[in-house]
């Protein structure tokens, strides 16, 4: 139950941080789907996941290595690769 | 919010799903600070970058430092310089390495047997008598002897406002010989006397470049949406200049703030140490850089900027889609 509140947590940061960030209109961090594919739907490009990264990074302290870029296709993939890296870091 | 299936048909959608894996990521290379021609308005030469560094001679040291572009993420060796073909051997261990395209002026021939798919963009500047003017010969007579029916090469038309009403004559000769052709416009870097473009000119080169593409669509390479904004300057209602050019060398970029711009892109002198501010010369003024690959990349990274509407996606997905068939990173 922890661990899931956690990710919902993080799925909100997540798109909180993509919506702020890449200027997105018309949606909220609690009406963005987390399953929607950010690539083939949501229109975000590899400067877009760069920007995204940088700024994640610096909230969670952590790197995220560039070649796992093409792994973070949606929020919930983003926040779920996010908590494992903090977990490793524990 | 708008999705881009929400914007396309099924049909569209699927384009935009091939190209959105595409993921290139270029870079421009001098590969040598010589030329067989010396072209009136080659950005290279006027601008002095010709001497701007010694030519690293140490094959050794080309092949370790192509090997780290791959390794910084590199996946298109754009070939420039001089004239590449003059340094085979270095284009050779480009082309070994990673997916490559050379830019010639066509008079010497790749030998297919060493690059049997490269791809190879040949410069032709106007007809006969432009290039008599601007590069001293008409290097059309020799390159179409070179390339003619070659499956990997085209022509980089670079239209001059003096062939307003000519242009088809050219793509009817380029089609003969089995090629393709890709249009951009002269930028006049040398201020040759009668080469500036006039706004009334752009508009006319624009509708021309239109019904060429209409005309000739198994041999043109284009867009009508590029076509629109390399003659305007225009893209969504923003200007093109130093604030929006995505092709400027990542080291050297200090733009504050940051526009779009081309992952890790740098243009390497061909000492392998130095760096150009960008994929033209540095003495340009930006605001009059009609540079077509310019103009396409900056397209290309303002993509969630162009899903407003339908129209404007179909746009980008067109251009990209122009880029990506000039690379060959999808078939023609």
């Amino acid at each position: 139950m922890q661990q899931e509140n956690q990710l919902q947590e993080m799925i909100l940061s997540v798109a909180k941080i993509l919506i702020d960030e890449l200027r997105i209109e018309d949606v909220t961090p609690e009406t963005f789907d987390p399953d929607i594919n950010l690539v083939d739907e949501v229109g975000i490009d590899s400067m877009d996941l760069a920007t995204v990264a940088l700024v994640l990074q610096d909230e969670y302290r952590i790197t995220i290595d560039e070649e796992d870029y093409p792994k973070l296709q949606s929020i919930r993939l983003i926040a779920e690769y996010i908590l494992e890296l903090l977990a490793m870091e524990a | 919010m708008k999705t881009v299936s929400s914007l396309l048909d099924q049909e569209w959608f699927a384009r935009y799903q091939t190209i959105s894996k595409l993921n290139i990521r270029s870079s421009i290379y001098d590969v040598t600070n010589r030329c067989n021609l010396r072209c009136k308005g080659c950005f290279f030469f006027s601008s002095g970058e010709d001497h701007a560094a010694k030519e690293e001679m140490d094959p050794e040291k080309w092949a370790r430092f192509i090997d780290s572009e791959k390794e910084r993420g590199v996946n298109l060796a754009i070939l420039i310089g001089g004239e590449p073909t003059l340094c085979l051997d270095r284009v050779e261990m480009f082309n070994n390495r990673m997916p490559s395209y050379c830019a010639t002026n066509g008079l010497i021939k790749v030998p297919r047997d060493r690059f049997p798919d490269m791809i190879v963009g040949i410069s032709l500047w106007g007809d006969e008598t432009d290039e008599k003017t601007l590069r001293g010969k008409d290097t059309f007579a020799v390159s179409s002897r070179n390339y003619e029916g070659d499956p990997y090469a085209y022509y980089l038309y670079t239209i001059t406002p003096k062939q307003i009403g000519k242009t088809e004559q050219i793509i009817k000769k380029i089609r003969d010989i089995g090629l393709k052709v890709h249009m951009q416009l002269l930028s006049n870097d040398e201020a040759v006397d009668g080469f500036f473009w006039k706004k009334d000119e752009l508009e006319g080169i624009c509708a021309e470049m239109d019904a060429m593409l209409d005309a000739y669509p198994d041999t043109v390479i284009s867009s009508k949406y590029y076509h629109k904004i390399i003659t305007t300057g225009k893209m969504l209602g923003r200007s093109f200049g130093w604030a929006e050019c995505p092709s400027v060398t990542e080291s050297l970029d200090n733009r504050n703030p940051q526009p779009k711009r081309l992952i890790h892109f740098i243009r390497w002198a061909s000492d392998l140490k130095t760096t150009h501010r960008c994929c033209t010369s540095a003495t340009r003024d930006c605001s009059t850089c009609k540079d077509g690959a310019a103009h396409m990349s900056w397209v290309m990274v303002n993509k969630r900027a162009h899903m407003r509407s339908t129209e404007d996606l179909q746009n980008w997905i067109e251009v990209y889609e122009m880029f990506a068939k000039l690379y060959k990173f999808i078939p023609w």
